[in-house]
């Protein structure tokens, strides 16, 4: 480099005990002309307030629709080597695990081909490799799909799947979230590497509902697992717990959002009254030696989650209370397809699946994917009386031209 | 040309053989200490150690992560899904001399339990289009600040601390405990020029939530109606003509009270406490020192076991407003279109 830079305000980012970002730049700016711009381009930024990236333009490689998202700096003729500056996500595999053979994999090709500047990982689960140049995208991906790493997701298509550590290591997994998240990321490489949709789509897999990779606020189908029995509780362990000096009734019974727990201090004897739980795994969660799921284990899936842009962020709300979850997730898989082609069909650009659905309603929504509607779809049922009816609900005054087959479902 | 459409590699070849053994079948799991987290499987018990990294990281440093790894841990290690490295270790006389050489390299141990974990967060500054404020800057001047609530577990509960730079909110900062959410404040100024040049202006319109863009057919661009812009930047994701940055304007709003675990309560959105804290890098210490508040208040009063939501929920979001001494104003109340459910429509409230 010509000249040292000074960065004085990032600088003061080295200092502090958090590790810092800005030691791991010029970590990389050692061997990297475009990570020492960086150091100089976020400086500016520092010092103007303001970001200094323009609007990406379509980039990509060969039989890829997404998967690299295109970066240009404002100021090249100052940071000729962010010229162009582009993002690759590579599909992370399910639940982040790695050996450390496969982790230097990706290090040397990064290296090779890029600025060494990474995300591990990305927010949707992609591990991102920051700062290429256009002409360095297709060898970069080219020594990647040798090395068994794969493109994960942009735009208006399938975003890669992600999924909790699942029965990887944890005892509250009630169906294998490595696994689906890995058939599923599998079976629609199509729909993940192409856009072809009004906008993105996110799965994600959380084992139990302390959902650990927050499906319920980010994904538009969020697969929850669940069990329809009850807990099963162990009372050697619960008399553990007290004799261990656990206040049972104030952080486990009074804790409890539907009181469905009760005890008895005097025995020592934790009950559950199984029809009052509504599974939130609390008791399971600060009790986990003693109290356990149910037997009966699939998955709660919900609709719709998405951040604040633009109609407000959604929470995904229940479609199917309970459903199996088992490999090879026919049934998942034939409940995706109807209500990818709905969405496909009906929804606008950039309108995600929740967004469409608030928009012409859960009726519409519950025929055109024939899913029955039952309670468990909402915290209560609807205080206006205005009910869009059917017409094969009603009785016509012109019967003799209706016939059941025109009733009903299309929209 | 290379083959297309591989998919991402087999996570089961990356297993460690105490998670092959047990895949399925663990039966419990205890916290060992701050950082350290046992799980009991039949075959045997599996250590994994959490660590802190800043999220923007070299390869030199997945390096130096790997020789841990290596040298500890069989070479076996994942990531969380907020940025935290965790190594994966069956022996547990490797707890200690792992945790020691972590330490001397600079690597935080912790995050585990009711503790504070580590800041997922977006790019900011470093590398996005629409940013209203940098992210790993703040982070790390957040972490900093806080650095003890992460190494140490005996908080009310667990406190997840999130950050987007701008309303596209890459991460679940609106469900977070605290989110720290760059926001604009100022109407986009219109480049007529780049708008003629390449966007499509029936597509600019359709985006606008509020109707506020109109086409300008005339002009081949558009106009704006001021006064309906929320400053939410969509059209400027839309098209870069809509130029919404502003260095005198743009900044930071704090949120709280979200969570995504199911338990005891349901899922909920985090809600606007401070609606504006000024840019001021490098360390941010007007959005340092809001946070840190809130996070003190929630410890010295919460109950055992609440969430930062669960505990304003509880006490009421009036009585968060007093015991923070956090000014309201007419910005917190919701004037947008879901705003009704927020208004108190009961008489019962207190001081």
């Amino acid at each position: 480099m010509e000249e040292e830079r000074k960065t004085p305000q990032l600088d003061e980012l080295e200092r502090g005990p958090w590790p810092s970002f800005v030691t791991e730049i010029r970590r990389a700016a050692v061997k990297s002309e475009s990570a020492g711009d960086l150091l100089g381009l976020l400086e500016k930024s520092y010092e103007d307030k303001v970001g200094h990236w323009k609007h990406g333009g379509i980039v990509g490689v060969k039989g890829y629709g997404g998967g690299v998202i295109g970066r240009y700096t404002d100021m090249p003729e100052e940071f000729p080597h962010l010229r162009e500056f582009h993002t690759m996500r590579l599909n992370q595999p399910s639940g982040w695990f790695y050996t450390t053979d496969a982790l230097r994999k990706i290090c040397d090709i990064w290296e090779k081909h890029g600025s060494g500047l990474t995300n591990f990982h990305g927010s949707t689960g992609d591990i991102i490799l920051l700062g290429t140049t256009t002409g360095e995208l297709q060898p970069t991906f080219d020594e990647f799909i040798e090395a068994g790493f794969d493109l994960g997701g942009s735009g208006s298509d399938l975003r890669s799947p992600s999924c909790c550590v699942g029965p990887g290591r944890c005892e509250y997994a009630c169906y294998d979230t490595l696994d689906m998240c890995f058939d599923l990321t599998n079976e629609y490489q199509d729909e993940l590497h192409r856009p072809m949709w009004p906008y993105k789509f996110k799965i994600k897999m959380s084992g139990c509902a302390n959902d650990c990779v927050a499906s319920i606020a980010r994904a538009d189908l969020s697969v929850i697992g669940t069990w329809r029995d009850c807990i099963t509780i162990d009372q050697e362990a619960v008399k553990a717990y007290a004799a261990g000096g656990m206040d049972i009734q104030a952080l486990v019974c009074d804790k409890c959002p539907t009181r469905a727990l009760h005890f008895n201090p005097k025995t020592c004897e934790l009950k559950v009254d199984g029809e009052d739980c509504s599974r939130c795994m609390h008791c399971v969660n600060v009790m986990t030696k003693a109290v356990k799921q149910g037997k009966e284990k699939g998955a709660t899936l919900l609709i719709g989650a998405k951040s604040t842009i633009v109609k407000s962020a959604f929470l995904s709300w229940v479609v199917v209370p309970f459903m199996k979850m088992e490999s090879p997730y026919t049934e998942f898989k034939d409940l995706l397809s109807r209500i990818w082609d709905w969405w496909d069909e009906n929804g606008k650009t950039r309108e995600r699946i929740g967004e469409l659905i608030y928009r012409v309603g859960m009726g519409e929504f519950l025929r055109a994917v024939d899913l029955p509607p039952v309670p468990q779809m909402v915290f209560r049922p609807r205080a206006n009386p205005y009910v869009f009816w059917q017409e094969d609900e009603i009785t016509r005054h012109d019967q003799e031209t209706a016939s059941p087959s025109e009733s009903g479902r299309d929209i | 040309m290379a083959k297309t459409d591989k998919g991402p590699p087999d996570y089961r070849q990356f297993l460690p053989p105490i998670i092959k053994e047990n895949y399925g079948k663990w039966k419990y799991h205890e916290h060992v200490r701050p950082g350290v987290l046992k799980h009991v499987g039949e075959t045997g018990e599996l250590y994994s150690i959490r660590v802190g990294s800043p999220r923007l990281v070299s390869v030199d440093f997945i390096r130096d992560v790997c020789e841990l790894a290596d040298r500890y841990c069989a070479g076996h290690l994942r990531f969380t899904s907020r940025n935290n490295i965790e190594f994966l270790t069956p022996d547990q006389t490797q707890v200690d001399p792992l945790i020691e050489a972590c330490k001397a390299k600079g690597l935080p141990v912790g995050g585990t339990g009711k503790a504070m974990s580590n800041v997922v967060h977006t790019q900011g500054w470093i590398h996005c289009h629409t940013p209203a404020t940098d992210a790993s800057g703040i982070v790390k001047a957040v972490m900093d600040d806080l650095f003890e609530y992460f190494t140490r577990d005996d908080l009310p509960n667990k406190l997840t601390v999130a950050m987007a730079c701008c309303l596209n909110m890459c991460g679940a900062v609106h469900c977070s405990d605290v989110a720290i959410l760059g926001v604009h404040r100022t109407v986009p100024r219109i480049n007529h020029d780049i708008i003629r040049k390449g966007t499509e202006i029936p597509s600019l319109v359709a985006c606008c939530p509020t109707a506020a863009i109109r086409p300008d057919p005339k002009n081949k661009s558009v106009t704006l109606h001021d006064s309906r812009c929320m400053y939410c930047g969509n059209c400027y994701t839309m098209s870069p003509g809509m130029e919404i940055m502003d260095a005198d304007n743009d900044g930071i709003a704090i949120l709280v009270g979200g969570k995504v675990s199911n338990a005891r309560s349901a899922p909920s959105f985090s809600r606007m406490v401070i609606p504006f804290l000024p840019n001021n890098p490098p360390r941010w210490p007007e959005t340092t020192a809001a946070v840190r508040h809130i996070v003190e208040t929630w410890v010295r009063h919460a109950r055992k076991g609440e969430r930062v939501g669960e505990w304003i929920e509880r006490i009421g979001w009036e009585r968060f407003f007093t015991l923070t001494d956090i000014p309201f104003s007419d910005k917190l109340i919701d004037d947008y279109i879901f705003s009704r459910e927020t208004y108190r429509t009961t008489a019962a409230f207190k001081y």
